[in-house]
């Protein structure tokens, strides 16, 4: 009779290395972003269309939105893991969640560069 | 002083149930273990675990009031009437009090808790500086009573897979020590969305340890071996 080895998967440290560090970019955006906002205490359209026309916000507001997503999927992943038993429905919900989770990444690409 | 205890024998009721018990403590009933034992005098059929009532042997490790912990080292004055008593949570209750530990110490031996070294042991016994040794503290005290694996919320989903707390607190006690030469395939062992990263660092198991442990802690070391070994 051949004895199961138990053996590690080879595989969890990078996600939970990418919770961790995208959860310091959105801290730090959020900090920064409020801050900013209530400093300067403009809010109408054109001023919010003026600051997110700058090239510097724009791409870390894009940074702050791929933290979001990768953080989302990794945290959605394992409520799955740990709630959803059948493989077949695991599966199929997981793929739905990274579709819509790339719609959303897609769809905030375009605003901020629309 | 009033109990409310968890009853269920397999062979007799279709269902658990809770039984209440009123009984008077003499001025030396100190621990919560002394009381039950003189519940079990007025009534054999309950049924526990216990052994060395000091603490050490980690068998009377039950949920009480709501929080597990070891009814030996319980002070019966710390405890709100009526004290509810109820089998570990998460494991297959065998009879009342008793638990099937089976899940709990297949994940143990999982980590192999033991030293691994190849090299012809020397004369007398592999020597540690102190420094080394210091490490060690806070890892080897563990009398693996269960208690903060079955307070723990990703053990009992998955208790089949999550090495659990406990596991994972002796798995880090051989990474730690210098002596031991297997710490790659150890780590190799862990990583694994499962077996490791399944603690959200919830930290039920801190705030229950008997012996005032720190799982959690651990598991984070864990975790930095195996981000110091990848980079």
């Amino acid at each position: 009779m051949v004895k199961r080895v138990i053996v590690g998967a080879h595989y969890g440290l990078k996600d939970w290395v990418i919770q961790r560090v995208s959860a310091v970019v959105m801290a730090l955006y959020t900090i920064v972003f409020c801050l900013t906002a209530l400093i300067n205490n403009k809010f109408s359209y054109q001023d919010l269309h003026q600051i997110f026309s700058n090239r510097f916000v724009k791409i870390t507001t894009l940074l702050f939105f791929i933290s979001l997503l990768l953080h989302a999927w990794i945290g959605i992943r394992d409520i799955f893991m740990d709630y959803i038993k059948p493989t077949s429905l695991r599966f199929l919900l997981q793929v739905s969640v990274i579709i819509a989770l790339s719609g959303y990444g897609i769809w905030a690409l375009l605003i901020l560069w629309s | 002083m009033k109990f409310s205890i968890y009853r269920f024998n397999p062979e007799v009721d279709e269902k658990p149930y809770m039984q209440d018990y009123d009984i008077e403590l003499a001025p030396t009933d100190r621990m919560l273990l002394d009381a039950i034992l003189k519940i079990k005098a007025l009534d054999d059929s309950l049924a526990l675990r216990k052994s060395c009532r000091e603490g050490v042997c980690g068998s009377d490790g039950m949920n009480i009031n709501g929080k597990n912990g070891l009814a030996c080292i319980t002070p019966l004055k710390d405890l709100k009437e009526p004290v509810v008593l109820r089998p570990l949570p998460g494991l297959p209750v065998i009879r009342d009090l008793i638990v099937d530990m089976g899940q709990f110490f297949k994940q143990y031996h999982s980590v192999k808790p033991y030293l691994i070294n190849d090299n012809p042991p020397p004369q007398k016994e592999r020597l540690q500086s102190p420094e080394d040794r210091e490490e060690l503290n806070g890892l080897y005290e563990c009398v693996l009573c269960a208690c903060c694996s079955t307070s723990c919320p990703s053990f009992w989903w998955n208790p089949d897979k999550f090495v659990g707390p406990a596991g994972l607190l002796q798995a880090y006690r051989f990474i730690a020590d210098t002596r031991d030469e297997a710490t790659n395939e150890r780590l190799d062992n862990l990583e694994d969305p499962y077996r490791l990263f399944r603690c959200h660092t919830i930290m039920n198991c801190v705030d229950v340890c008997p012996k005032g442990l720190n799982p959690t802690k651990a598991i984070g070391k864990i975790k930095d071996a195996l981000l110091k070994r990848s980079v």
